[in-house]
């Protein structure tokens, strides 16, 4: 008898315990997930029902928000800078990293580690602090107001934890596998592309997904160095396009809305590698 | 000896582009940032000042606040560290769904801070949704002003810093628990541990790396990472109740064009980032040799 209760209790407190986890899940869900779904629906009321329906899911759908949002001067060429400026750092930053990963380690030479060192220690440094010497210098050589003058110091920004992912990746390949091609008569850079690039997918992928975010979701330097209203990124126009249409919110969100839909869909494209990369930017126990 | 210089040659080329560029952005202007910090900056000349910027900076209430308000956003450390260890050791306890649960946590994570800011500042201004809400289910007294107050804008504008930091927290404690071995906890729970006890003995030792080094990226984080938030949502006000350092280096470089005086601000950012740095690569080695 005295047995039964004590099971009855147990697994009572255990429903109690499951529940009570569950519910604060759910309770952080909600927390996390509101702000986007009020940015959703908002993006598809039209201004006259959002004044007196902010909070219940449209009665009508505004969906020429979304053509409105292209009409607004310059969104469009704002979006190609975005991409513009995406497609080209990531790239330059790949090649280079790769390129010198491939070096730190490939090659046994007595600096290598030092070299290493002081590039991962640059990851935590905040840009902020070589904005402005960097803005001094760039003026003197008239790379203000030029998209591959920001490509150059995104990619730069980006450097360091591409070298560090892909050096550490370039390691765990067996020397062997590297030296047999090369004993095939293979340069290093043949070598590089033919045997050690293919292996090498998983953290390509993830530097493309990561960079691709950072540099999509930059503000400050593009606030800083593309003045011109023609050359501004999305992320720039969009503070923008806050005061602009400070009366026509659900417009503002469908900007906001048309501006994270191609990161969301790089995201769940590259789930996994992003997950990856960003853990194991810190797990090297 | 052939093949070894021609490796020296290889490893030359090979590094050298990258080199060149981290030279052009992190290592030539962090040096040219200490040498202005020390200048009067012209267009077309430099002349050396002494330690005039650094004792300006010292008086100014403006940049005494930033500081302040930046070491007051400190406060959101522990909070993100609790939670995410929290709200980690709760998805792992409870398997199912956590894919569900990684991809909804993880989401804030993604959006760029812009697009967050200016959501949060349609909920948060004074005739925006959570004032709204709060109208219609009769708890009018708790309405305010959340930016538009010096009272409230710091803590409103944390709160939306905690929401989009704690995805990338959670996943990260998350992900070193499932490395955890499982036998610990077995053993654990043979002892006779309950659930905190649990925790104490075997998950806080067993996520002590991680746990550090989430604290010292959050720290960095609210020093000099908040730019983006402030910039979108308050632009340091009202009065300077949300500006930060990096705020202040912005508007003195580029509104009132004062390139000297924003180095040295810009150093003493770096200097305090730094501090913070050294701090756990220390704590790091130490328990490394442990």
């Amino acid at each position: 008898m005295e047995k039964v209760k004590q099971k009855e209790y147990k697994v009572r407190k255990n429903y109690f315990a499951f529940f009570g986890r569950q519910l604060l899940l759910i309770i952080l869900t909600i927390i996390s997930l509101y702000p986007v779904f009020f940015m959703l629906i908002t993006a598809i009321k039209s201004k006259e029902e959002y004044v007196f329906n902010k909070f219940g899911f449209p009665k009508a759908l505004a969906l020429n928000n979304f053509f409105e949002v292209f009409i607004g001067k310059n969104f469009g060429q704002w979006f190609v800078n975005s991409i513009v400026l995406s497609i080209g750092s990531v790239i330059l930053s790949l090649v280079l990293a790769i390129l010198a990963s491939y070096a730190l380690a490939r090659y046994q030479f007595k600096i290598r580690d030092t070299i290493l060192n002081f590039i991962i220690s640059l990851m935590v440094i905040p840009p902020v602090i070589m904005v402005v010497p960097l803005f001094v210098f760039m003026s003197k050589i008239k790379l203000i107001n030029s998209l591959p003058g920001v490509i150059l110091i995104y990619a730069g920004l980006t450097l360091p934890f591409s070298i560090y992912l892909l050096t550490t990746f370039f390691r765990s390949i067996p020397q062997a596998i590297m030296d047999s091609s090369y004993i095939d008569g293979c340069s290093s850079l043949r070598t590089l592309t033919s045997i050690v690039m293919p292996l090498s997918k998983p953290p390509i992928i993830t530097l493309i997904v990561v960079n691709s975010l950072w540099v999509w979701n930059e503000l400050m330097i593009a606030l800083i160095f593309l003045q011109k209203d023609e050359l501004k990124t999305l992320m720039v126009g969009i503070t923008v396009f806050k005061s602009r249409y400070n009366i026509n919110i659900p417009l503002t969100m469908m900007g906001l809305v048309v501006i994270t839909i191609p990161m969301v869909a790089l995201y769940l494209f590259g789930q996994k590698y992003f997950v990856q990369g960003l853990v194991s930017g810190s797990l090297k126990e | 000896m052939k093949t070894k210089r021609r490796n020296i040659i290889e490893i030359i080329l090979f590094l050298l582009p990258a080199l060149i560029i981290i030279g052009f952005v992190f290592f030539f202007p962090i040096i040219r940032v200490i040498q202005y910090s020390f200048d009067r900056v012209n267009p077309r000349k430099l002349s050396f000042i002494g330690l005039t910027n650094y004792k300006i900076l010292f008086t100014d209430d403006v940049f005494l606040s930033g500081i302040k308000n930046n070491f007051i956003l400190l406060v959101a450390v522990p909070i993100i560290i609790f939670l995410s260890v929290f709200f980690a050791i709760l998805l792992y306890e409870k398997m199912g769904g956590w894919k569900f649960y990684r991809f909804v946590l993880f989401l804030p994570y993604i959006l760029a801070i812009p697009v967050v800011g200016v959501v949060f500042s349609y909920i948060f201004q004074l005739n925006g949704l959570l004032n709204f809400l709060l109208e219609k289910v009769g708890l009018k007294f708790l309405m305010a002003d959340w930016l538009g107050s010096s009272n409230w804008a710091l803590w409103t504008v944390m709160f939306v810093i905690i929401w989009k930091e704690l995805g990338f927290g959670i996943v990260l404690v998350f992900a070193r628990l499932m490395s955890v071995p499982k036998d610990l906890y077995e053993a654990a729970e043979i002892d006779g541990a309950n659930w905190v006890q649990k925790h104490i003995h075997v998950t806080i030792p067993q996520t002590r790396n991680v746990v550090s080094f989430l604290t010292v990226i959050t720290i960095i984080t609210m020093l000099s990472w908040v730019f983006n938030y402030v910039y979108v949502m308050t632009l340091g006000g009202p009065g300077t109740s949300t500006m930060v350092a990096e705020y202040y280096i912005y508007q003195t470089a580029f509104r009132y064009q004062n390139m000297g005086l924003a180095s040295a601000a810009s150093v003493i950012l770096f200097v305090i980032t730094f501090i913070f740095v050294i701090i756990q690569t220390r704590v790091r080695g130490r328990e490394e040799v442990e």
